[in-house]
């Protein structure tokens, strides 16, 4: 599993994304990874993503969140090329500000708004798995409670009646809060959403904060090991 | 060339956390009775000629899934 992690001006999270996507594919049973392998990141004028098995749109605040987050870094060159690896079925995954990127872009649906809050949030806390198809939890069951970090301040996920109601029944609705545990406001405690073909999930907690034991667990590497655990059993 | 003032706020029945935020802080100041606080901002621009400034809202300058825009040719 080759990953790709974009990088736009005023990306944050992009370094940890890449060691989480290393850890992930070098720990992965049965996978024969070795150095040449390894992620590399993605500048953001980048078009040819040829070379990757997966993405991750990480997180951040891409052009400063100027005008909206997200809004400005979905005309960046290599979202077109995203668009289109997406388009093919390739697994992309956008994390807080690359989850906002990903609904501006249309690859998702929704929009993400100021926490009710209005405070920045930055704590551990707890998402349950959904009954998706999704080939992003591949590795997860329905049900199953993940610890992974949540750190945002426009983590709000917003859709007009019709829409909510379709992402729901399609399955779209990958990771909700735990009970209890909606930080921001969100409708249907949703914290991640796919597209309909489930290869694009876009997430705003941080998988790629959680996956050493010594920084509060693994749960991270649950998620980022999906696509693999998919490819393995579509060759299977 | 002609001179445009975009003005875009949250869609009607959508919360808007700034606006709440700042309505919250007006009793604290002294100002009574003043409610229904809305956020929004205003782009002003230049532009050669009016036609495809309403695809510059759709596509850029408003999220037409939670705002709303105007569009004024000063």
């Amino acid at each position: 599993m080759i990953w790709g992690v974009l990088q736009f001006p005023g990306s944050c999270d992009e370094r940890d994304a890449l060691h989480a996507c290393g850890v992930a594919t070098r720990s992965q049973a049965g996978d024969s990874s070795d150095s040449t392998h390894s992620p590399r990141l993605v500048w953001h004028e980048e078009t040819d993503l040829s070379e990757f098995d997966g993405i991750v749109v990480p997180g951040g605040f891409s052009y400063g969140d100027y005008l909206r987050a997200g809004a400005i870094a979905r005309f960046s060159p290599a979202m077109t090329a995203v668009a289109e690896f997406a388009a093919d079925g390739g697994p992309v995954l956008g994390i807080c500000n690359g989850f906002q990127v990903l609904c501006e872009s249309g690859l998702l649906p929704g929009a993400l708004l100021d926490n009710e809050s209005t405070r920045f949030i930055c704590r551990a806390g707890e998402l349950i798995v959904g009954e998706s198809d999704s080939l992003w939890l591949s590795g997860l069951e329905p049900g199953e409670r993940l610890s992974i970090p949540f750190k945002h301040q426009s983590g709000r996920f917003f859709a007009p009646p019709e829409l909510l109601e379709r992402i729901e029944a399609n399955g779209q609705v990958a990771f909700r809060y735990a009970p209890g545990q909606n930080p921001n406001g969100s409708l249907n405690d949703i914290a991640g959403v796919t597209n309909e073909a489930g290869n694009v999930l876009g997430l705003m907690p941080h998988p790629e904060h959680a996956v050493d034991p010594l920084a509060g667990g693994t749960d991270g590497l649950k998620i980022l090991r999906g696509p693999a655990i998919a490819a393995g059993a579509a060759r299977a | 060339m002609i001179s445009v003032r975009v003005l875009i706020r949250p869609k009607e029945g959508i919360l808007d956390a700034q606006g709440k935020a700042v309505e919250s802080a007006l009793p604290a100041l002294g100002f009574e009775g003043i409610e229904h606080v809305r956020v929004g901002r205003i782009v002003e621009l230049r532009a050669q000629d009016d036609r495809r400034l309403e695809e510059l809202c759709e596509k850029l300058l408003a999220n037409p899934l939670i705002e709303d825009y105007e569009i004024e040719i000063l």
